[in-house]
């Protein structure tokens, strides 16, 4: 669904991406890890068309991210920290995107779930961290889109958030979906991941699916897993 | 456009725009008021049309970018084009900039003095709106860092209404033995706020009060010639920034 290929992205001296080759395909639930500043959110932005790759290209379902903007219907995109105008309503911005996305292909069930309609009439400006969060998680599920990508998707969310996100990146797991988590925090998410895609200092370092990864490193807990590649890849490095 | 709605009610909830408005009235109001005589009023409003005008403009604009920045970019997420979200953000910032100016120039100024001189006031002041929140989008689609976009829409502030005439005596005085005139022309149409101090004057006829410039002009064009031509100059120096803010924001990484 999503192929990268061969993507460099500098920002001044900074080399963010060196070279990342990726295929992203429909029903996984990828969980996309690596340290901080390791390229994760660059590697977002740019399926996105945030930000301009100095070099290589990215397509989704086909269609050349850096043309026509159409090919972001087929995404939903919780960022990991949305901040809106101050002054608008939670209504208002509900609307707006709703006009602006303009299908009647319409999934409400997060905003029921996280109860948007008791915030309605609250300017944005005013809500914590946290409810934010969860304004952002019922926009990006809520045109029921194939591509589901997801910053850092439990940052900021109380317990009871969590697991009614979770439920419901499980239910859409079985739609044939494709769902990308960036996450720190492990154990939130990994009952539900299918792949890990381990990235460090602008690299892929791999990207496999669970079985293999338990395989490989002996261990059964992703969590595990992945603190044992970390040790690895630093005693290769020292 | 449905997003230039949400902008702009977005401009008018945060009530600056609002206060804006009733500070033009005021003044303006109060001029009239004040003067007997409705052209000398607007003489003294000409003043503050040229100095407040631009650096409203130009400070709301970067405020306004740089608060939108993050709304920008979840427009962006949207299966939306870069052009359109730039632009709606544009409309957004004209619409209601002007709409203040309109309210609280342009209403007492049409009950108090609603001739050519008062027409003509308003059609400048408003480019002169649009061409500086053009030139601030610019600077604020370039600099990253909001306390850099502010400062340099300042230093066009400064550069544009005092800087420039400084510099402009002094290459007038210095070269006073050649024949100026072309070059004068050429110099104070590369200066939006003199050619909208221009546009006014030609329409007066206060020759004492017009200028060295403002007496080229009329001489070069006479009257007709010389407000069409500087009105489309103004319309340029409004076009050309924004052209160049929308081919800065089609390339940049948000």
């Amino acid at each position: 669904m999503i192929v990268i290929e061969n993507l460099y992205k500098r920002f001044g001296k900074l080399e963010v991406l060196k070279g990342i080759n990726m295929q992203f395909n429909a029903g996984e639930v990828v969980s996309l890890i690596g340290p901080n500043g390791s390229g994760k959110t660059t590697l977002i932005k740019a399926i996105l068309g945030l930000i301009k790759p100095d070099k290589g290209v990215i397509t989704v379902n086909g269609a050349t991210v850096n043309g026509s903007p159409a090919y972001r219907a087929s995404i939903g995109y919780m960022p990991q920290i949305g901040r809106y105008p101050d002054n608008m309503k939670v209504g208002q911005l509900l609307t707006m995107i709703r006009e602006i996305r303009n299908t009647s292909n319409q999934d409400t069930q997060l905003e029921e779930e996280f109860n948007m309609d008791l915030l309605c009439e609250k300017p944005l400006g005013t809500l914590s961290g946290g409810t934010k969060q969860k304004v952002n998680a019922a926009l990006a599920f809520l045109f029921n889109p194939p591509v589901l990508i997801l910053d850092e998707p439990t940052a900021g969310l109380d317990p009871l958030a969590t697991e009614i996100l979770k439920a419901k990146i499980a239910q859409e797991k079985k739609k044939n979906k494709l769902i990308i988590v960036t996450s720190h925090v492990l154990s939130d998410l990994q009952e539900l991941t299918t792949h890990v895609a381990y990235m460090q200092e602008g690299r892929l370092i791999f990207k496999k699916d669970l079985p293999t990864l338990q395989r490989e490193t002996g261990e059964e807990k992703l969590g595990l897993a992945i603190a044992q590649i970390m040790r690895q890849q630093k005693n290769t490095q020292g | 456009m449905k997003l230039t709605r949400y902008v702009l009610y977005d401009i008018l909830r945060n009530k600056i725009v609002l206060l804006y408005a009733a500070f033009l009235f005021l003044i303006t109001a109060g001029l009239f008021q004040l003067e007997e005589n409705s052209s000398k009023a607007i003489l003294s409003l000409l003043t503050i049309v040229l100095t407040v005008l631009p650096l409203v403009s130009l400070i709301f604009t970067t405020i306004h970018y740089y608060n939108s920045y993050e709304f920008i970019e979840l427009m962006l997420a949207q299966p939306l084009s870069r052009t359109r979200v730039l632009l709606s953000e544009y409309f957004g910032l004209v619409l209601s900039l002007l709409g203040a100016f309109w309210l609280g120039v342009g209403l007492p100024v049409l009950f108090y003095s609603p001739d050519a001189i008062g027409i003509s006031l308003l059609i400048t002041g408003s480019l002169l709106t649009l061409v500086f929140i053009s030139m601030a989008l610019f600077t604020s689609v370039h600099a990253r860092d909001k306390a850099k976009g502010i400062g340099l829409a300042l230093l066009l502030w400064f550069y544009f209404s005092l800087i420039y005439d400084g510099i402009l005596l002094m290459l007038l005085f210095a070269l006073s033995d050649y024949p100026m005139e072309k070059l004068t022309l050429l110099l104070s149409a590369l200066n939006p706020i003199d050619l909208a101090r221009i546009v006014i004057m030609l329409k007066m006829d206060v020759s004492a009060l017009m200028g060295y410039t403002g007496a080229i002009y009329k001489n070069f064009f006479g009257n007709a010639y010389g407000t069409i031509f500087t009105l489309g100059v103004l319309i340029l120096w409004a076009a050309f920034p924004l052209g160049l803010a929308k081919r800065k924001f089609l390339k940049k990484d948000m």
